[in-house]
């Protein structure tokens, strides 16, 4: 199971960091998308992972992290996303914007002179 | 003034006893209000976040309706600011930290912000920089684009926000807030050269945060907490596993905090956004680059100073003076290279982000003392520069192309301009640019790098003076022919829209920031004493971690969570 989220992890932002670098705004907004996907589990991972633990509280158990999952992990988690979707948002809107006015969709706003 | 006032305010809180909502941390040890704020009632600490965010949320409203109250409802929100942060400057001078829990909740559970004399300094800069930027914006910048007034105010909402925060997330959350008021700022009556700068700044820090991100729930994994007075006593106590994992949770967040702040491997995307952001924008954003600088100065101190103990400590004290330093070289030879007035700026802003890092990555009392001082001059200066690069660019038809160029009108008063500007910023006598760069020379003496030092402060500042001065005498000392028609035709494709004509807001702004500057040189006894009480402060973390994790929450008059379980149990009886 952990190695088949840090697998995961590791996988995502492998293949989000490889698009960053490209230079095309399509390849690099992909990317970003992909690494904050990496990010969300990874925030989630350092909660610890646990298979079917009460998310904060569960009948007739005392609440402790050994009882149950650490919920903050959860609500910091719920932060990144939302931060993360709205920005994709933004970038989306200026990187259509640009590649409107330049007819050019490569990051530096015109095509490299080969 | 602040004895007549206080001694007012004991009255009164005599008679009426501590108010309801009234947070412990305003009262000193009696009971009793230390604050001149009082009509606050003990939550002067969270009224810099509030305030902008009221005012940007009613703009938002305001601009939709095409008011014409937009301008004043603006400028009276920032000169209030204005107000507050003097008297949260006057309350901090005490030396006390002033923490503040947020929905009442004690720390390290809730989020805590903190008030002490480094943060109330960065705020103040902050309002003075801000009035001057938005008084330029009324000018006719602000009606290039939509929502300049609103984006302006959740600026200034995340920047005190940052400055205020005692909570590691909490600070993320106000990266953010500034940052995506600072994506629509940069944007503001775009222009491909600005739609090119935005995709790049953006992109770089979406990258930064999720960096931050990483670092912040590594930092709670090993931790178990995100206060940051609360990590500063966790850290020094953790297991020797867990060594590398922190060591790279604190230099990731270095990362971060060097993207925001401009150091050497991290700062190319400085002087392209700031040179195609409009003017009043790149004023304000130069006390972004000064965000950065105080996250390092605040973690560098807190959590990983020399001095914290335990594996993180002094995590980056040996490659944050020498990065600095390569900065500082790197941002003169940018400044004698520029071919355009607002690339020079940008690389002066650049170089002193580099003095600034130095300063606080050498680390000791003087040191840290004199970067603060030359902070309040550096941020001021750099923000008058970049007003007086656009008008400098109005009066010659739209270009700040450093060539001959015949200007509209009389060159004196923007010569004179200029001139205070260059000497303010390159560190020459009498004015406070000098006064800091020396007293860290003097401070830097007893450091092991004193001769590096030494050497590249002075010679980065003859550097800049040279290429000012090119720029002073390209600029006003060689009358060229007026513009031909092709030059003014390739300066509007590249993306500069029209010049605005003078206007007395403009002017306003610009005397105002440099009289904030000359201000700074004439008031230098009272400023360098403050300073370097600031940075006695920030080197001494016990009393911070002391006051924040101290602070206890206000006993409710009324106790709605106590009621509601009463119900509950009533309801269960029932049953």
């Amino acid at each position: 199971m952990l190695l088949l989220l840090a697998l995961g992890i590791g996988t995502l932002a492998g293949c989000g960091v490889w698009l960053l670098l490209r230079s095309r705004t399509f390849d690099a907004i992909l990317g970003l998308t992909l690494l904050s996907y990496a990010v969300n589990l990874f925030i989630f991972a350092m909660g610890r992972v646990k298979v079917g633990a009460a998310p904060i509280v569960e009948a007739g158990k005392s609440f402790t992290l050994a009882n149950t999952a650490d919920p903050l992990p959860q609500a910091l988690v719920l932060t990144a996303i939302v931060i993360s979707f709205s920005m994709t948002a933004v970038l989306l809107a200026i990187a259509l914007r640009a590649h409107a006015q330049a007819d050019s969709d490569h990051v530096d706003g015109q095509e490299p002179r080969s | 003034m602040s004895t007549a006032r206080s001694h007012v305010h004991d009255r009164v809180h005599d008679r009426a006893g501590p108010l309801p909502g009234t947070n412990p941390a305003a009262l000193g040890a009696q009971g009793r209000p230390v604050s001149v704020l009082g009509l606050l009632h003990g939550h002067e600490v969270v009224a810099p976040i509030v305030l902008p965010l009221l005012a940007g949320s009613v703009l938002v409203l305001l601009e939709k309706a095409g008011s014409r109250w937009v301008a004043v409802v603006s400028l009276a929100a920032t000169l209030l600011l204005l107000a507050l942060a003097v008297g949260l400057l006057l309350q901090a001078s005490s030396g006390q930290v002033f923490p503040y829990l947020l929905g009442n909740w004690q720390a390290p559970w809730g989020i805590a912000l903190a008030l002490d004399r480094l943060s109330a300094l960065l705020l103040l800069l902050t309002a003075v920089v801000a009035s001057g930027a938005v008084l330029y914006s009324l000018g006719g910048d602000d009606r290039r684009g939509v929502h300049f007034h609103s984006l302006f105010q959740y600026q200034l909402m995340g920047l005190a926000g940052a400055f205020l925060t005692a909570d590691l997330f909490n600070l993320f959350v106000f990266f953010e807030v500034l940052l995506a008021a600072s994506y629509g700022l940069l944007l503001h009556g775009a222009g491909r050269a600005r739609l090119k700068a935005s995709v790049h700044y953006v992109v770089f820090n979406l990258v930064g945060s999720a960096l931050f991100l990483m670092a912040v729930s590594l930092l709670y994994a090993l931790a178990g907490t995100l206060n940051m007075a609360d990590l500063a006593v966790k850290l020094a106590q953790l297991q020797p596993q867990d060594a590398r994992l922190a060591q790279a949770a604190a230099l990731m967040l270095l990362i971060v905090f060097a993207v925001k702040a401009a150091l050497l491997p991290l700062y190319f995307w400085l002087p392209d956004t700031y040179a195609a952001a409009s003017a009043p924008v790149a004023a304000l954003f130069a006390i972004m680059t000064k965000v950065g600088v105080y996250a390092i100065a605040r973690m560098t101190t807190l959590m990983f100073g020399v001095s914290a103990g335990g594996a993180t400590a002094g995590a980056a004290a040996q490659a944050l003076p020498l990065l600095a330093l390569a900065t500082l070289v790197l941002a003169a030879l940018g400044a004698l290279a520029a071919t355009r007035l607002r690339g020079l700026v940008a690389y002066l802003v650049v170089a002193s982000a580099g003095t600034l890092l130095l300063a606080i990555g050498l680390g000791t009392a003087g040191t840290v003392a004199a970067g603060l001082f030359y902070l309040v001059n550096s941020t001021l200066v750099a923000a008058a520069w970049f007003l007086l690069a656009d008008r400098i660019s109005a009066a010659r038809g739209g270009t700040d192309l450093l060539e001959p160029r015949a200007l509209a009108h009389g060159w004196a008063p923007l010569g004179v301009a200029f001139f205070v500007a260059a000497v303010a910023v390159a560190g020459v006598p009498p004015l406070a640019g000098f006064l800091g760069k020396a007293w860290l020379l003097q401070a830097a003496v007893q450091t092991p790098l004193a001769a590096w030092v030494v050497a590249l402060v002075l010679g980065s500042s003859l550097a800049m003076m040279v290429a000012l001065s090119r720029a002073g005498s390209a600029l006003f000392w060689k009358p060229g022919e007026v513009a031909d028609e092709t030059t003014a035709v390739a300066t509007t494709a590249s993306g500069t829209s029209a010049p605005l004509p003078n206007h007395p807001c403009h002017t306003g702004a610009v005397s105002l920031l440099l009289a904030a500057v000359l201000a700074s040189a004439l008031a230098a006894g009272p400023l360098s004493a403050y300073t370097a009480a600031a940075a006695e402060q920030l080197l001494q973390r016990q009393p911070y971690i002391d006051a924040v994790l101290g602070a206890r929450p206000v006993p409710p008059a009324y106790d709605v969570r106590k009621e509601m379980r009463e119900r509950v149990r009533e309801r269960g009886e029932l049953k």
